[in-house]
Parts: C-alpha cells; structure tokens; sequence
C-alpha cells in the first residue's frame, strides 16, 4: 500500500488538484472544440499561478481556491457555453 | 497646520457678523486657543483594514486621518471622503446610503452594523474591518455567497397549493394577518446579525444563521402561504435551526431594529407545539 501510492498530498494541495479535475471534469460537457480551449486555458491558469503564488501563502492560496470554486460553479451551469468571458477575466488579472 | 489655517478660513466665511460679535466680547487670545482646540477635536484617525488579492500579502489596518468638521455624520460619509480624497484603492460596497440597500454592512469599532446608519463614534481613532468570520474578497468586501445560498435555501417566496380565490387577482390577507408580519417584513439582509452570532461562525455551512431563519419564519408566519407544515419540516433540523442559542447578539446587532432572536424561538415553539 503504502510503496505504492504516489506522492503524498497536503490537504490544500488536494483542494488544488480537486479543483483542477473539477475543472477537466466540467470541460468534458462542452463542444469539443471550447473543451480544448478551456483545458489549456486551466492549465496554463494553474501552472502560472504554481509558479507565481508563495507555496507558505496560504491565505491567498484559499483566496485563488475559492476563486476558481465560484468560477467552476458558473462553468458547470449549462448555460455556460465556453470560457471566453473566464478568458477575459484571466488577461485582466495577468496585466498588474 | 496648513490644515487649521485652513479651517479658520473656511469657518470665518459663511457667518460673519457673528464672528465679530464674538470676538469683540472676547479677548484674542481666548479665541485663538478655541480655535485651536477645536481643530485637536475634529481630527480623526480610521483604521482600516486592508487586503488586495492582487498584491497578496499579509492584512493590514491602515491609518487614515480625516478632519470631521469637512465630512458627514456618518462611518460611510468618511469613508467615501477617504476613497475620493486620499487613497482610491480602498474598496468597499456602499449604495443606497440611507440604510435600505444593505450594502455597507461591516464591523465598525468591534460592533457590526451599516456604515451609512453608524455615527462616526466619538474618540481619537476607530477600527473599520470587514463582517467577522466571513472570507475577504478585498479591503471591506466578503463573500456573501454561502449567505445568500442559505437564504435560497429557505425558499423566500409565496407558496400555494390552491389557486387564489379570484382568478388573476391577489390573495387577500386580513389586517390582522398581515401585522404578523411586523418586525420581519423589514429585514435587509445586511449580514450583520449572522456575522455577529457566534454559533454561526463555528457552523457557517450547517446552521442557517438569524437572517436566514428570520425569514423562513416570516414565510411560515404569512396567513397566505400554505406550505407552512413543509417549511417547518425543513428548517426544523438538529443544526439548521437548533444551533441557535439564544445568545442574541443578532437582536443587538441589527440596524433595521429588529430581533431575530424572538423569531427563531417563535419556530422552535411552533415545532414544539405541532410536535404535541
């Protein structure tokens, strides 16, 4: 058991990765092309914010996760075609 | 200084002659230490806490100095002069200032309340922060998401199994019926009560909080809805509705007046007596 699970997680960092299969998950639901658009937008969401973000900043680590909840929840609606308006929002908060 | 030469200026304008009056009767040397005294009085320091998710780092409460004599009554008055005249990074929610919309909901010197409803309190300083045990979204603003999903979840609106007794036309409530509703009607949802009750802060997802129970009563209190038996059974829970203590911070909390507390004990009474 213990050889072979992989690494272990914080319980943050499991909030994180949750997240991001969330994420995934609700892209599955899209066109296939808003899909990959939507993927690679995560993605490169996460890895810039993994790189970016202080990993002992927990606090705004918390901020980001409910964030992204809030953010997830309006992706999951059906009514949610794409993530044009998420991608909007992204470019905004990249240019401070 | 630069500001008390100011200020003599300033209030010499408007009333003229009856600065001259008052300065004849008194000696110079009088007036000047009043002047002086009452430029030590209006100053005042708001401390005020801040955190900008865009530049995350710790939170902080900044110091801000504002002269009363040149400001409104009240904690929103100041902090709109803050936000126009010193420092427009400060973020707060503010609308209808005059105490309807609910928005300026915060803890000002440790008491929650609206800052358009709160005079600014006497004293040399005063400490602004967001509602307690809420999450910041910046300076002055939380999520009130889990707060409204809790009111949604009380289902605030008119019930009925039967169609209204004439087709197309209101359902009628006698003036009786409709006085029951007093003291509930009102409620803003501002926030302040569930923010001050401390049973709410250790079971913010499970217990529904004042607010949202206040009006859950009003729904099960309201002679024309007739899903009184349902809603009872769904508000009357281990934790949604029984976590309420009666500590009544709500009561002392609520700017509108109201007492949330009383409303909550007027359910569990009401469960208790169907339950006999």
């Amino acid at each position: 058991m213990g050889a072979s699970s992989g690494p272990r997680f914080s319980g943050m960092q499991k909030q994180v990765l949750g997240l991001y299969r969330g994420f995934l998950r609700a892209a599955r639901s899209k066109s296939p092309e808003d899909r990959r658009r939507i993927e690679s937008f995560v993605s490169a969401e996460f890895r810039r914010n993994s790189k970016l973000v202080d990993r002992k900043n927990f606090l705004y680590i918390e901020y980001l996760l409910r964030r992204g909840k809030k953010q997830l929840e309006q992706l999951n609606s059906p009514a949610t075609l794409g993530l044009s308006s998420l991608n909007l929002s992204f470019s905004e908060n990249q240019k401070p | 200084m630069a500001t008390g030469l100011l200020r003599r200026g300033m209030s010499r304008v408007p009333g003229q002659a009856a600065k001259l009056l008052r300065s004849r009767a008194h000696a110079t040397g009088a007036q000047s230490s009043e002047v002086n005294s009452e430029v030590a009085k209006t100053l005042k320091t708001f401390s005020i806490y801040r955190w900008n998710p865009d530049n995350p780092s710790k939170p902080e409460l900044q110091n801000y100095q504002i002269n009363l004599k040149d400001c409104g009554p009240m904690v929103l008055d100041a902090l709109i002069k803050i936000k126009n005249e010193m420092d427009p990074t400060l973020t707060f929610r503010r609308s209808c200032r005059e105490g309807i919309c609910g928005s300026c909901a915060m803890n000002i010197d440790g008491c929650n309340g609206l800052a358009c409803l709160t005079k600014i309190p006497s004293g040399e300083s005063s400490t602004v922060t967001p509602l307690p045990h809420m999450f910041v979204i910046k300076d002055l603003v939380v999520d009130m998401t889990n707060f409204y999903n809790q009111y949604k979840s009380i289902e605030p609106w008119l019930k009925r199994k039967t169609p209204p007794p004439t087709p197309g036309k209101e359902i009628p409530q006698s003036k009786k019926d409709r006085a029951k509703l007093d003291g509930m009607y009102e409620c803003i949802l501002c926030a302040c009560c569930s923010t001050s009750c401390p049973s709410y802060w250790w079971n913010p997802e499970s217990y529904l909080g004042p607010a949202a129970l206040l009006h859950a009563n009003r729904w099960i209190s309201d002679s024309r809805d007739e899903y009184t038996k349902e809603r009872l059974d769904a508000v009357c829970d281990e934790f949604k509705l029984y976590r309420c203590h009666t500590i009544l911070n709500c009561a002392r909390a609520c700017p509108k007046g109201l007492n949330p507390g009383k409303q909550i004990a007027t359910i569990k009474q009401r469960h208790i007596a169907d339950a006999i």
